[in-house]
């Protein structure tokens, strides 16, 4: 944890220790209740777990650069998919986004800090134990689980100690998050400054309060389900044992009850970075932003009614997969709405392309492809065809990556002036964008290929005929990893010897934290509450 | 309100009212979090009450055989499997394949001995295969229906009576009947 407090941005930025309480060094960020400190230690958290994450992803791809085994075996190929998904969903994007919550939320409402500030930091402080959880299971006998990150029944019942540190370490990551919403729910809705009405808000911040209310619906339900295969495994319940009666077809029932809320817990805060960032290098305001919360809404309601759509192939009644299928092509309209607005906030813009602007076309262009993508696979007889292929694979890594991690981004770039005072290293920024756009598509793209091909997921080994397109992936995925390195520079660079920050590094940037606060935002901002008209 | 004075350092002008409203919210926030737990759980009986109404996953019921209709001319062949999953019983059919006419009534016995020095609880799961015959294959009388507990040493015949539906599709002249014996977990027995 040495490296946060090394290269925190405020630890540098200004060193007046007594606005951070009575402690400094190490304590200062154990005991820290300030919104700003906690929004860092995640998003640095984050970024760790991300390029852990990532290397696991690297193991994959280098295993399958040729077919045959030649750099793990089975048995590790398993456990490093089943912990790059648990570790990318749980330790890497929805961290981050919460990071971005603690930052901006109270600015940009007008308030203090969040309305919990010790839960917040005890949200933050869960979440390296449960990561250390999730990385001590490979020092179990029998290593991690390698049941794949949707950890279905049967086959966790068969695996060895790892599973059930897993298990707990989802327990508590759980609970970071219920309690992490809890916050943010409470503070948006109580703590606004006067003349802030709802309506009024920025969009990042309605995205994550509807955000936090899936999580409050659906984080426990999941946290029910690995309970349930808790129990299966060591106190002789039956219920996803057919032998006793139970069903492993319930699991995914439940699992995805919880999983596919979960898609658009990590969707909506980057449809709210991204509709931060279009209106501000537009030089216009959002287009349609009544349009947009409704859409919001609308995406977070359907979400609760498609879960099945995962699970085609289970045996289910015509009529069940033909209702899952309507309500999800159904869930193309409210974020068809969302793309046709950001578009027209574009059209008519007098636009200027800087970093976070060019992430956030990256992501409205691929993100985009990847909703196409979830069209063709929500159709039952296509969807029967493609499950469990590459193709599925490469869907869900164009709006997971190119739309998490784009927008993600497009928001440290668009807000790093303001919370650190520097500026980033426009060049390299730009560089960072080209690189990470053309080695995503060279992983993913060719994936499409393979799936619609026949290629499994999830196995290390592949025919011949599929051997191209597995190159030009592995050798895309060795290039992306270390374009990430080059972000690591950029930022730690913006820190170091970044140029000072203007007051206002993007004319077209209106939210409370731009045009109310200096750059950088201080320690403490808004004790008084504004006055919003 | 001296215990709340390292909140205060962050949010000075916080007033009694909005901390009381804080509250309050947070705690039915949590009443929430707490019920979609138990949600979770409740969607167990929910799922087999939903099974049972639409007929899905009946497999482990007895059928109610409605038309009994002969169909003399065709014949289907029923071809019958077991397995027995680390539960240390020798399990297999008297016999391996029987011919049937689709509407009529058959009884075959599977034959089942524990062979381990323990009782032994455990149950038979069926399968189908092709998967999709499942859903003609009604079995009236099944020792699959219930858990079946086997002394050491102890032999046991079980009779399964079946009716094949004469809806059978055309393109399905033979169905293979599968079971496999789990042992129940937490009965007594080896682990």
């Amino acid at each position: 944890m040495s490296s946060i407090v090394d290269t925190h941005p405020v630890g540098h930025a200004h060193d007046d220790h007594g606005h951070h309480g009575k402690y400094s060094g190490l304590m200062r960020w154990v005991t820290t209740t300030n919104h700003k400190d906690i929004g860092s230690m995640y998003l640095w958290f984050s970024f760790i777990m991300f390029l852990v994450g990532g290397t696991m992803a690297l193991v994959i791809r280098a295993e399958l650069f040729q077919p045959g085994l030649q750099v793990v075996d089975p048995d590790f190929f398993n456990q490093m998919t089943t912990m790059h998904g648990l570790i990318m969903v749980f330790g890497a994007i929805m961290p981050a986004f919460v990071g971005f919550a603690n930052w901006l939320i109270p600015m940009q409402i007008g308030a203090p800090d969040m309305a919990f500030a010790r839960l917040n930091n005890w949200s933050f402080w869960l979440l390296p134990f449960a990561a250390s959880l999730l990385i001590l299971s490979f020092f179990m006998p029998g290593g991690a689980p390698g049941v794949g990150w949707t950890m279905y029944a049967p086959l966790t019942v068969q695996q060895g100690i790892g599973m059930d540190l897993t298990i707990f370490g989802i327990h508590i990551l759980g609970m970071s998050s219920i309690l992490g919403s809890i916050n943010i729910i409470t503070t948006i809705l109580n703590m606004r400054a006067p003349g802030m009405t709802l309506m009024k808000m920025p969009l990042f911040c309605w995205t994550w309060l509807i955000t936090a209310y899936l999580l409050v619906a659906t984080m426990p339900v999941l946290a029910g389900a690995v309970t349930m295969t808790l129990t299966d495994r060591h106190f002789g319940t039956s219920f996803f044992n057919a032998a006793g009666g139970g069903d492993p077809v319930l699991y995914q029932h439940i699992f995805w009850f919880f999983g596919h809320p979960e898609v658009y817990i990590i969707a909506l805060p980057a449809f709210g970075v991204v509709s931060q960032v279009i209106p501000a290098f537009s030089r216009k305001p959002l287009f349609g932003y009544a349009s947009m919360v409704y859409a919001v809404a609308a995406i977070a309601i359907l979400s609760f009614i498609v879960w099945a759509h995962h699970m085609y192939t289970v045996g289910m009644p015509v009529t069940g997969q033909l209702f899952f299928m309507y309500a999800t092509t159904l869930i193309a309209v409210p974020t068809g709405v969302k793309v046709f607005n950001w578009v027209a906030t574009m059209w008519k813009g007098s636009l200027t392309f800087e970093t976070p602007m060019l992430f956030a076309i990256g992501f409205l262009f691929l993100f985009t492809l990847g909703g196409f993508t979830g069209l063709v696979l929500s159709l039952v007889p296509v969807d029967i065809q493609l499950h469990d292929t590459y193709y599925v694979v490469a869907h869900f890594h164009y709006v997971m990556v190119a739309g998490a991690l784009f927008s993600a981004f497009a928001g440290i770039y668009f807000w790093l002036p303001k919370w650190t005072g520097r500026m980033y290293d426009e060049r390299l920024g730009k560089l960072h964008f080209w690189l990470t756009l053309i080695f995503f598509n060279l992983i993913f793209f060719v994936q499409h290929f393979l799936g619609l091909a026949g290629m499994p997921r999830r196995i290390p080994d592949y025919p011949l005929m599929f051997e191209t397109w597995n190159k030009v992936s592995t050798i895309g995925a060795f290039g992306f990893g270390l374009s990430q390195l080059l972000f690591l520079y950029i930022v730690l660079k913006a820190l170091k010897s970044g140029e000072k920050a203007p007051q206002l590094p993007w004319e077209g940037a209106d939210s409370l934290e731009w045009t109310h606060l200096p750059t950088p935002a201080p320690y403490h901002s808004f004790e008084t509450p504004p006055v919003v008209k | 309100m001296a215990e709340s004075v390292d909140n205060r350092v962050d949010k000075p002008n916080e007033s009694p009212e909005t901390r009381e409203q804080n509250r309050r919210l947070s705690v039915r926030l949590a009443v929430v979090a707490a019920a979609m737990f138990g949600f979770g759980f409740a969607l167990v009986p929910l799922y087999d009450q939903i099974c049972v109404a639409l007929g899905i996953n009946s497999v482990e019921r007895p059928s109610q055989v409605v038309n009994t209709q002969v169909d003399r001319s065709r014949t289907v062949t029923i071809e019958f499997d077991s397995n027995a999953h680390n539960i240390g019983w020798r399990f297999e059919p008297l016999v391996n394949h029987l011919d049937v006419h689709p509407g009529e009534l058959a009884t075959v016995e599977y034959e089942v001995v524990n062979v381990t020095d323990k009782p032994v609880t455990g149950q038979a799961i069926p399968s189908y295969g092709p998967p999709s015959a499942g859903e003609y294959f009604h079995k009236l009388e099944c020792f699959c229906f219930s858990q079946q507990t086997l002394q050491p040493g102890e032999r046991r015949r079980m009779p399964v009576t079946f009716v094949v539906d004469a809806r059978l599709p055309k393109g399905v002249s033979s169905i293979a009947l599968s079971y496999t014996f789990f042992q129940v977990a937490g009965r007594e027995g080896s682990g």
